[in-house]
C-alpha cells in the first residue's frame, strides 16, 4: 500500500493530465455530424500511432548487443511507422473528396 | 540539458496539434487540415525523440541507422498501402493500420519488460500495454479479414460466452501474477502475449460483419489506451496525451455508433446478431416478388417529381458512385428533385457513403440525414434503393424477433414507388430476409448496380 501512495505522489501530474485528456476527447467528439464519424476514427488511429515514440525509445535505450532486441524493435519501429504514415494518408485521402463541397 | 528542454518543448507542441486536429476534424470545412496539423505534429514529436532523447548512454550509430531504414520501410509500405487500395475497401484499412498500432505497443511491452523489473508499477504499465496492445491487433487483424471478405460467417463456439470469459480471466490471473511476482524469466510474459492475442480472436470472431465498425472504434481506443500506458511506463507526455485523447475520444464515437444502431455496447460485444436462426426465424414474410427491366425503370423515374436514392454497400461494391451521380444529374436536367437518403451505418462504417459520393462530386447538400428525410419519403415518387438492405428493412420495426429489431431505419416504405437495385436475392450483411421486397409497390431490379444505372441513363436519353 506504501508503495501504491509513492505511485500517485510520483505520478500526481500525470494522473491530472489522464483526467483532463479523457474529459478533453469527451468534448472533442461530442456533437460532429454522423458524416465525419469514419474520417475522425481514422484520425484518431493516426494519432494513437504515437506509440511509434515508445518504439524509438526502446531502441535507443536497447544494449547495442542485444540482437533479438534490437530485431524486435525494429519491428515496432516498422509496424508503428506503418500506423502513423498509413492513418495520416488514409483520412488525408477521404477528407479530399469533401474539399470541392461548401 | 538543453536538448531534454527541446525534447519537451516538441512533445507539447505536438500534444497541442493532436487536440487542435482532432477538433478539426469534427467539422467539414477544416477536417482535412486538421488531421495534416496532427500529423505534422507527429513528424516533429518523433524526429525530436530521435534526435533529442538521451537514453544515458552511447548509443551506436547503426541503431539510429536501423531506425531510419524502419521508419523508411513503414513510409513507403503504409504511403503505397493508403494511396492505391480502393476507397470502397476504407474501412478495412483503418482496422489494419490500427492493428499495426496495437503490435507496436505489445512489442514495446516485450522489449522493456527485463529493464523495470524492479518497480511493480512500471510492471504493470507494460503487462497493461502489452495485453491491450495484443488483444487489439488480434481482433483488428480478424475485422480486417472479416470486412475483406476472406471470414464472412461469425464463427461461434458454443457458448462462446462463457469460453472468452474464461480466457479473458486467465489474462487477468496471469498479469496479476507477472505484476506481483515479476519473474526473471521472460517466458510468463510470453505466455500472456500468446494468451492476450487469443483472446482478441475470440473477442471479435463471434461478432458479425454488421458490427465491425463499432467494433474497429473500439479497438482504436484500446490501442489508445496502448499507447497511454507507454507513455507512464516512459514518462512521455507526447504519448500520455495521444493515447489517451484517442482512447477517450474513441470511447465516445463507439457509443455514438451504437445509438446510431440503437444497441447498446453490450449487446454487440455479447451477441444479438445471428443469435436467432439466420433465414429469419422460420417466420420470415414470403410473397411474390416483382421484377423490373431497365426501360420500365426509367419511364417511371422519368415522370416522377421527387425522386430519393438510397445507397448502401451494394453501392460502393459495384463502384456505381460516379454512375449514380450521372443519373442523379440526368434527371435533374429533366426537372426531377433528386435526394439521397443517408442512413447513419449505410455501408460498412458511418459515413461511409458520404465519403463515396463526395468522390463522385455529388452536391453535399443533397445529401439528407435520416431524421431529415424520413418525412420526406411519402412526397417521393420513386424511392430508388442502391444496393442496401439492412437499413431499409421494414423488420427493424414491425418483427420484436428480429435482430435487427430496433434499429432506426429509412422509411421507404412510404413512398409511392420502391425501385430495389440488387444483385440477388440473397439477405443482406445481417444475414435476414427483407420483407420490404415483397412489398406491392416494390420492383426489383436485378443485376449489377453499375450497369443497372448505367441501362437507366441510356433509356432515359432516349426519351
Amino acid at each position: 500500500m506504501e508503495g501504491f501512495f509513492q505511485f500517485i505522489n510520483d505520478n500526481i501530474e500525470m494522473i491530472y493530465i489522464v483526467v483532463l485528456m479523457i474529459f478533453v476527447g469527451i468534448e472533442l467528439i461530442s456533437h460532429v455530424p454522423a458524416v465525419l464519424h469514419t474520417p475522425l476514427m481514422s484520425g484518431a488511429n493516426a494519432i494513437h500511432g504515437v506509440v511509434i515514440i515508445g518504439a524509438i525509445l526502446a531502441m535507443l535505450r536497447m544494449d547495442p548487443h542485444n540482437y533479438t532486441g534490437l530485431a524486435i524493435g525494429f519491428l515496432a519501429v516498422v509496424l508503428g511507422t506503418l500506423n502513423v504514415v498509413g492513418g495520416f494518408v488514409v483520412t488525408d485521402r477521404m477528407l479530399e473528396m469533401f474539399k470541392t463541397q461548401k | 540539458m538543453n536538448a531534454q528542454a527541446l525534447l519537451n518543448i516538441a512533445y507539447l507542441i505536438a500534444a497541442v496539434t493532436f487536440m487542435v486536429g482532432m477538433k478539426m476534424l469534427g467539422s467539414p470545412k477544416t477536417a482535412r487540415r486538421g488531421n495534416q496539423i496532427a500529423a505534422v505534429g507527429m513528424a516533429i514529436a518523433v524526429l525530436a525523440t530521435i534526435f533529442l532523447y538521451d537514453p544515458g548512454h552511447e548509443v551506436p550509430t547503426f541503431i539510429y541507422v536501423l531506425i531510419f531504414v524502419a521508419i523508411a520501410i513503414g513510409t513507403f509500405i503504409g504511403w503505397y498501402i493508403a494511396v492505391t487500395v480502393d476507397m470502397t475497401k476504407m474501412p478495412e484499412l483503418v482496422s489494419f493500420f490500427n492493428g499495426m498500432g496495437g503490435a507496436t505497443a505489445a512489442l514495446i511491452g516485450l522489449l522493456e519488460y527485463p529493464h523495470f523489473l524492479d518497480s511493480p508499477y512500471k510492471i504493470a504499465m507494460i503487462v497493461a500495454g502489452l495485453v491491450i496492445g495484443s488483444v487489439s491487433f488480434a481482433g483488428s487483424m480478424v475485422a480486417w479479414a472479416k470486412l475483406n471478405g476472406t471470414m464472412r460467417k461469425p464463427i461461434r463456439l458454443p457458448k462462446y460466452n462463457v469460453w472468452n470469459t474464461l480466457v479473458l480471466l486467465a489474462v487477468l490471473a496471469l498479469a496479476a501474477y507477472i505484476v506481483v511476482t515479476r519473474p526473471e524469466s521472460p517466458v510468463y510474459l510470453y505466455a500472456l502475449f500468446l494468451l492476450s492475442l487469443v483472446y482478441g480472436v475470440m473477442f471479435v470472431i463471434p461478432i458479425g460483419g454488421a458490427d465491425m465498425p463499432v467494433v474497429i472504434s473500439l479497438l482504436n481506443s484500446f490501442t489508445g489506451l496502448a499507447a497511454a500506458f507507454g507513455g507512464f511506463l516512459y514518462d512521455n507526455m507526447a504519448m500520455l496525451t495521444g493515447g489517451v485523447l484517442v482512447g477517450s475520444a474513441g470511447t465516445i464515437l463507439t457509443i455514438a455508433m451504437t445509438k446510431a444502431m440503437n444497441r447498446s455496447l453490450s449487446n454487440v460485444i455479447f451477441g444479438a446478431f445471428g443469435d436467432t436462426d439466420l433465414t429469419g426465424g422460420g417466420e420470415g414474410p414470403k410473397g411474390t416478388v416483382k421484377s423490373i427491366n431497365p426501360s420500365d425503370a426509367a419511364i417511371l423515374l422519368n415522370y416522377a417529381k421527387n425522386v430519393i436514392i438510397v445507397p448502401g454497400y451494394g453501392l460502393a461494391v459495384a463502384q456505381a458512385q460516379h454512375a449514380i451521380h450521372e443519373l442523379e444529374e440526368l434527371l435533374e436536367s429533366k426537372g426531377v428533385n433528386v435526394k439521397y437518403a443517408i442512413h447513419p451505418v449505410a455501408g460498412r462504417m458511418p459515413g461511409h457513403m458520404n465519403v463515396l459520393l463526395a468522390e463522385a462530386n455529388v452536391d453535399y447538400d443533397k445529401l439528407v440525414d435520416m431524421d431529415d428525410i424520413n418525412p420526406q419519403f411519402k412526397n417521393a415518387d420513386v424511392v430508388l434503393v442502391v444496393g442496401a438492405n439492412d437499413v431499409v428493412n421494414p423488420a427493424a420495426k414491425k418483427n420484436p424477433a428480429s435482430p435487427i429489431y430496433g434499429m432506426p431505419i429509412l422509411d421507404v416504405e412510404d413512398a409511392k414507388n420502391i425501385i430495389v437495385l440488387k444483385r440477388s436475392m440473397k439477405p443482406g450483411y445481417a444475414g435476414i430476409d427483407n420483407e420490404l421486397f415483397y412489398n406491392p409497390k416494390t420492383s426489383m431490379l436485378f443485376g449489377d448496380a453499375k450497369d443497372s444505372i448505367t441501362k437507366i441513363i441510356n433509356e432515359l436519353k432516349n426519351m
